[in-house]
């Protein structure tokens, strides 16, 4: 049994599929993302393949700040993810909220909604950085589950501390 | 004995080649489009994640479809492995289609609706061709039998050159490949999400991909039947036809539906009969 479950750890590590979700970013994360893809960096060597289905999904990257309308939606793909998962939060927008971090319809970092594995920085972080996160999330994967089983129900800000409905 | 060994073989063997096949095809396709390309065991990776992962079902009818479709394609495979009938290997497969869609449509995701409504169109279009393509191979040998094609004196393909034409059409389809992929494909997510495969997620993907893996051998199978002289002729003609199927995803563009009804039933089906009416005259 032990090998059997030393294996599935290696076939995770050896193909994770990415779920990209854009949180209201400037497009230049997504930009560098996406040129992760692209034949001068191919993903696809490391099994890493693009897929638009959070069911399908084993690592969820996400890039720009939050706001209290697409948290929802945040929320929403991260418990459609069936477990084990990762989530890398990419670029300053989403490590905090970056520079908008105190406008008022900014919640603040992804961690503030849902648990983050790990953060990239950068503005917009270089797709090396990129490909560096996603494979420090992958040793979190191999070692067994990280976050949290979706059978626990929804995670994430509450209304009572929602930094939106704070009165300070 | 001999038949169980065979079945056996069928079982074990058949996944193996479908996932290393499946393997090969990612690689050469990253290489057409400059790149690398995963490992050739990416396919068997691919499907012990899948089973690793945390079960979430829609409702049981997509379970029960998904073991239903895997059930169907293995034991037309191990049909096939046993030289059994060509006939009841084709209805066989078909239940696998009927359980593909039924449980797409189980979901209520639009785009899972879409896929199953696409992928009955697909087997509307191709099923009869691959009904002419078995009654073209009876019209020829006089029997539905594996056993008549391997005992028979002259490759098929003498005889039945349009029908094999005919049959790489039903090929592209079942194997979803461009440009006839359009009820579910890896690439579509930006038109379809994954259509059938939408609502599948963890050990129930990982059944469907073990299905596909049965069901690229099979078209294979049935497609190495047109030179089945030899052993290096049957694989020398399926690895052909499975390489033009490669290079067709490459270079072509997913098409709408009413163009796969158009070269399907305009042009397969004519072939197909134009074919059989030769054979019947002949």
């Amino acid at each position: 049994m032990r090998i059997w479950a030393k294996f599935i750890g290696y076939a995770r590590f050896k193909s994770p599929w990415l779920l990209h979700f854009d949180c209201g970013s400037c497009n230049g994360c997504d930009i560098e993302i996406l040129a992760c893809l692209t034949p001068v960096y191919d993903l696809e060597r490391f099994g890493i393949v693009n897929v638009g289905n959070p069911l399908h999904a084993d690592v969820l990257l996400v890039s720009g700040t939050v706001n209290p309308r697409n948290r929802i939606v945040l929320e929403n793909l991260f418990n459609q993810m069936p477990a084990p998962k990762v989530v890398v939060a990419i670029g300053a927008c989403g490590l905090s909220g970056g520079i908008f971090r105190g406008a008022y319809n900014v919640v603040g970092g992804i961690d503030r909604v849902i648990p983050v594995d790990v953060y990239v920085p950068g503005c917009p972080p270089r797709p090396e950085a990129i490909i560096d996160g996603v494979r420090l999330g992958l040793e979190k994967l191999r070692t067994g589950g990280v976050t949290l089983d979706s059978k626990d129900g929804p995670i994430g800000a509450t209304k009572e501390n929602h930094p939106c409905s704070r009165t300070n | 004995m001999r038949n169980a060994l065979l079945a056996l073989s069928g079982l074990l063997a058949a996944p193996l080649a479908g996932s290393l096949l499946i393997g090969l095809d990612r690689i050469l396709t990253a290489r057409l489009q400059s790149r690398i390309g995963p490992p050739v065991l990416q396919p068997i990776f691919d499907v012990v994640k899948l089973f690793g992962k945390e079960r979430v079902v829609v409702n049981a009818w997509q379970a029960f479809s998904a073991y239903a479709y895997l059930a169907a394609v293995a034991v037309a495979v191990v049909l096939f492995f046993i030289r059994s009938d060509l006939l009841v290997i084709f209805l066989i497969q078909a239940v696998g289609t009927v359980f593909i869609v039924v449980g797409a449509l189980a979901s209520a995701s639009p785009f899972s609706q879409v896929g199953g409504y696409r992928e009955l169109l697909q087997s509307l279009a191709c099923e009869p061709l691959l009904v002419l393509v078995i009654a073209g191979i009876y019209l020829e040998t006089g029997s539905f039998a594996i056993t008549a094609v391997d005992r028979w004196p002259q490759p098929l393909m003498v005889r039945l050159p349009l029908l094999f034409i005919s049959l790489l059409f039903v090929m592209a389809v079942k194997l979803r490949k461009s440009p006839f992929d359009f009820a579910a494909c890896r690439h579509a997510h930006q038109e379809l999400v994954g259509g059938v495969l939408t609502d599948y997620s963890g050990p129930f993907l990982a059944l469907i991909e073990v299905g596909h893996w049965f069901e690229t051998v099979l078209m294979l199978g049935i497609c190495s039947l047109f030179w089945a002289d030899n052993w290096a002729a049957m694989l020398a003609l399926a690895g052909a036809a499975y390489l033009t199927m490669v290079w067709l995803d490459n270079v072509t563009a997913r098409m709408n539906w009413r163009l796969l009804f158009g070269y399907a039933w305009l042009l397969g089906l004519p072939l197909a009969l134009i074919n059989l009416f030769w054979l019947y005259r002949g």
